[in-house]
């Protein structure tokens, strides 16, 4: 890889274009070509996948000790090098210390350009734009909001970033648009082999899922753990096989802010009453019914949603097939009264999440490949009934942005959001105005959900329902439910708020893609002046 | 440097990272040199140009020429960056000129004395980021308190607060309810609250005839002077001993009255005895309320349940509170709404029975006989009247075709 700064620069001044979705996006991002969308299920890649190189027990030890003194030797054997890319993973969330471990292992050991790699970014990290004015950084391609995305969209950082759902992040590097160098993985519980696991330990997170790519696929693999056990480590949801180096420290994370103590229910009645709303058009449109499979986050409104769900299951008698986590108590609260077979966990937000993948084997660890990956053989996002997402903005269309605030600002990482759009019934739940800022526009900031995935959209003030799905439509009519065109809620709103929103200002140049789960480049971030 | 005697800086609304829908205003008058408005606002990139406009104009009509004008904005809903700009103008001695009041939404067809009065949901009148979505909860009213819930300091504010929310916020099908002052201070709240043709208007801490007389009258000269000539219904709140020895005299003192209701926060603490869950201490003074209110010919609505978290506690409130003769209560949160509601709607065994006795009725009528009778038992009018409400309530709950 020649990832020279200067050439970086630009290449970076490359021609845009417009993709399928009428979007101007760059044809090279940070020196690779790119391929523009194509329109939902167009881009059909070739070839075969990365491999990474093959290597030999000759090399290490028999005893199965990988052991090495700390991060900054196990990175020197590693190989760091000026440009490469190191990568971390999010499931500590906000407590992790790993990932900026890492990154400043390698700045003690000087090297510069590191493109970091990180499976999400959170504002605990912000120590990075340190290393990103040192030079140590280059550029991050990953989630980035909080101190991360301003410096981002005000263009500071030197190479454009890339925004990848978690199953586009497993795509890029099984189709080997990004090669790790070296993995730096967190690890709850590991054994001298190598083998981790993160449902036990001190700073026990629940799934490892994020990792799993990495270690298959990266030239290096370093596990850094807290909680050392001898050999097994039981269970190994990342294989020892894969591990290069062991290095033990005495925290990798912040136990407090790895997982919440219990996750609450909004108060907020108008968030109830969104959620409550979700909840009664699952059951109305028939999709709640014996067998069925539905996906929300973790957010206030998703938790309530679940909470009201789960009363009309038990009113009626009905049982679900699995559940996908991020699971929290609510839904181990389904799966412990039966009210679910399964919970496929992607990572796992609060104490009794870790508790119940810990101990019931109905509480399964999945991955992004398993979970999200568009280039495999199917993935089970689109096995999933109904998913229940938030947004930033939605248009008429139904397009939507959950990447930037409507002033182009970075806020959150697209997380499984884009990969979840496949499910059967794809509802946004939003309010219909935040900070007098509507929700609902004429045309969204950044385009993140192509509208034709996207199927209803719950607000306080009423449900719209995409025209595209008239089954939806024809399902749910006689209920008592509110539903609206979505222009009509959008013009009551943009009454209430005292006409509609002037456009903010933005530069015209790109500081970070976002990529559709194929790879592809679906909008572009603009600087902000 | 002069020495600007009349002239001060005033201020109002609220700003800060947890303030919500709100902004600060505060102006500092100049002698020369035009209006310069300061600006910073969360909503500035979509809204700075509109903010701006409308403070301009505001400022302009109030009269104001020259001053410093200085905004924190928290994203705050035109109607309630007029009524703080009012506000602060007026505080700082200015506002000479025409205020400028947000425009008008149609107004709701006008509310019948004895309509459904279930739930009514109190929203402090100095917070209007509860304003807005207030009526999207499905309660029969929503009150603007200026009363309890605003800080003395404030009144003035939320007075104007409420007059623009009249205006300008759409409370769907909730009565459109207002809770006025104490008198004297309430009756201030008239000249800005009556001409935006509130359906009803609280009236706190009454405690004898006369004090409905002077509220009604200074309504009834409000109205006239601003051509408004739709009802607004009147709602005495009893607060005091004195209060419940008055309750029939004050239900009948004026035919505007369209309910009669308790406080049984102030109710107590006049008693100098502790408010309870089940309510022992309040029995009698509750029983007298809905006598006198059945007496009167009004309606009688019961106080509020103020333990937000206790849903069944609140539930086995209104269960009893509907079997002491009371129609509905007050609600401080959203959620009790629901609860409410289930509580005071007619149970199926009722509807039944009054269905039956409907039948009856009807079939006497068809046969033109003057006696109703149901099997071997004869019905009293009034048993058939009671019926027949208790089939309109139900139908308008929607538990009845």
């Amino acid at each position: 890889m020649e990832r020279d700064g200067g050439l970086v620069a630009i290449l970076d001044k490359s021609a845009l274009t417009a993709n399928a979705a009428g979007r101007m996006v760059p044809e090279t991002v940070n020196g690779r070509p790119q391929a523009p969308y194509k329109g939902v299920g167009q881009h059909h890649p070739a070839g075969t996948k990365a491999s990474p190189p093959v290597r030999t027990a000759a090399d290490y030890p028999d005893d199965g000790d990988k052991r090495v003194p700390d991060l900054e030797t196990a990175l020197r054997k590693c190989g760091l090098r000026d440009g490469m890319v190191i990568s971390s993973h999010h499931h500590l969330r906000d407590g992790d210390r790993v990932a900026l471990m890492a990154l400043e292992a390698a700045a003690r050991i000087g090297v510069k350009n590191l493109m970091w790699f990180p499976s999400a970014s959170f504002p605990s990290q912000k120590g990075a734009i340190e290393l990103m004015e040192s030079g140590v950084i280059e550029h991050i391609e990953g989630s980035m909001n909080g101190p991360l995305g301003d410096y981002c969209t005000q263009g500071k950082m030197r190479g454009t970033g890339v925004l990848r759902s978690h199953g586009g992040r497993w795509q890029a590097i099984q189709d080997g648009e990004v090669h790790v160098d070296i993995a730096v993985i967190a690890a709850p519980t590991a054994d001298p082999f190598g083998n981790c696991d993160g449902s036990h330990g001190k700073s026990a997170c629940g799934s490892l899922g994020f990792a799993l790519a990495d270690s298959t696929y990266a030239d290096h693999v370093i596990a850094v753990t807290d909680s050392l056990v001898p050999f097994p480590c039981i269970p190994w949801q990342i294989q020892g096989n894969n591990v290069d180096y062991v290095v033990e420290v005495d925290s990798i994370g912040d136990p407090a802010k790895i997982v919440s103590g219990t996750t609450q229910i909004t108060r907020s009645p108008d968030r109830l009453r969104i959620a409550e709303f979700v909840a009664r058009f699952l059951r109305e449109a028939g999709i709640m019914r014996n067998g069925f499979s539905f996906q929300a986050g973790a957010g206030g409104i998703a938790l309530a949603f679940v909470s009201y769900l789960k009363q009309m299951m038990k009113q009626d008698g009905v049982k679900a097939r699995f559940v996908r986590g991020g699971s929290t108590k609510y839904l181990v609260e389904l799966l412990e009264e039966g009210l679910t077979d399964y919970i496929l966990d992607g990572q796992t937000f609060d104490l009794d999440g870790v508790r119940s993948i810990a101990n019931n084997p109905r509480h399964v660890a999945t991955s992004p490949f398993t979970s999200y990956n568009y280039h495999g053989k199917g993935n089970f996002a689109s096995l999933v009934d109904a998913v229940v997402l938030g947004a930033t903005e939605v248009d008429t269309n139904f397009n939507a942005n959950v990447v930037t605030h409507s002033d182009g600002r970075l806020l959150h990482g697209i997380g499984g959001w884009q990969n979840c759009l496949s499910a059967g019934c794809t509802i946004l739940a939003v309010p219909s105005f935040r900070d007098r800022i509507p929700v609902i526009g004429d045309e969204v900031t950044t385009l993140c959900g192509p509208g034709e995935l996207i199927d209803v959209v719950v607000t306080e003030r009423g449900i719209a329902i995409n025209p595209r799905r008239q089954d939806l439509m024809d399902a749910v009519q006689g209920s008592k439910l509110p539903i609206r065109p979505i222009q009509d809620i959008k013009k009551e709103v943009e009454r209430i708020c005292g006409g509609k929103p002037q456009q903010p200002k933005r530069g015209d140049r790109p500081v970070a893609v976002v990529k559709w789960v194929d790879g592809t480049v679906l909008d572009t971030v603009w600087q902000i002046p | 440097m002069t020495l600007a005697m009349e002239t001060r800086s005033g201020e109002a609304g609220h700003w800060g990272a947890e303030i919500r829908s709100d902004l600060h205003v505060r102006i500092e008058p100049r002698e020369r040199g035009g209006v310069e408005i300061d600006l910073e606002s969360r909503v500035k990139p979509y809204y700075g140009d509109s903010i701006r406009r409308q403070a301009e104009e505001v400022i302009e009509a109030l009269g104001v020429r020259h001053a410093l004008v200085q905004i924190h904005d928290e994203g705050a809903l035109p109607f309630v960056i007029a009524a703080r700009i009012e506000a602060a103008v007026r505080r700082a001695g200015l506002a000479e000129g025409t205020r400028v009041l947000p425009d008008r939404m149609a107004l709701p067809a006008a509310s019948a004395g004895d309509r459904m009065r279930r739930s009514r949901l109190y929203v402090p009148g100095s917070e209007p980021k509860y304003f807005i979505n207030a009526a999207l909860h499905g309660a029969d009213g929503v009150i603007l308190d200026l009363e309890d819930s605003v800080h003395p300091g404030e009144k003035d504010a939320a007075r104007l607060l409420v007059r623009n929310a009249l205006r300008a916020v759409d409370f769907l099908h909730c009565e459109r309810m207002v809770r006025m002052n104490q008198l004297p201070l309430g009756l201030e709240d008239l000249h800005e609250i009556v001409p935006e043709s509130p359906d009803l208007i609280l009236i706190p801490k009454v405690e004898t005839p006369d004090q409905v007389v002077e509220v009604s009258r200074r309504i009834e000269g409000v109205k006239a002077e601003y051509g408004v000539t739709r009802p607004i219904w009147l709602m005495p709140i009893l607060e005091s001993a004195l209060g419940i020895e008055n309750a029939f005299a004050i239900a009948k003192a004026s035919d505007q009255i369209a309910a009669l209701t308790i406080g049984l926060e102030d109710y107590t603490a006049d008693l100098g005895v502790v408010k309870t869950a089940g309510g022992a201490e309040s029995l009698y003074a509750r029983q007298v309320v809905a006598n006198a209110a059945h007496a009167a010919g009004v309606q009688a609505i019961d106080s509020v349940f103020g333990d937000v978290g206790d849903m069944d506690g609140l539930r086995a409130w209104g269960l009893n509170s509907r079997a002491l003769g009371f129609e509905g209560m007050g609600c401080v949160h959203p959620l009790q709404i629901a609860v409410i509601h289930e509580a005071f709607a007619p149970t199926s065994a009722e509807i039944e029975k009054a269905q039956k006795i409907v039948a009856a009725f009807n079939e006497a009528q068809e046969k033109g006989l003057g006696v109703v009778s149901l099997g071997s038992k004869m019905i009293d009018p009034p048993v058939v009247h009671r019926a027949l409400k208790l089939m309109e309530r139900a139908r308008a709950m929607g538990l009845a075709d």
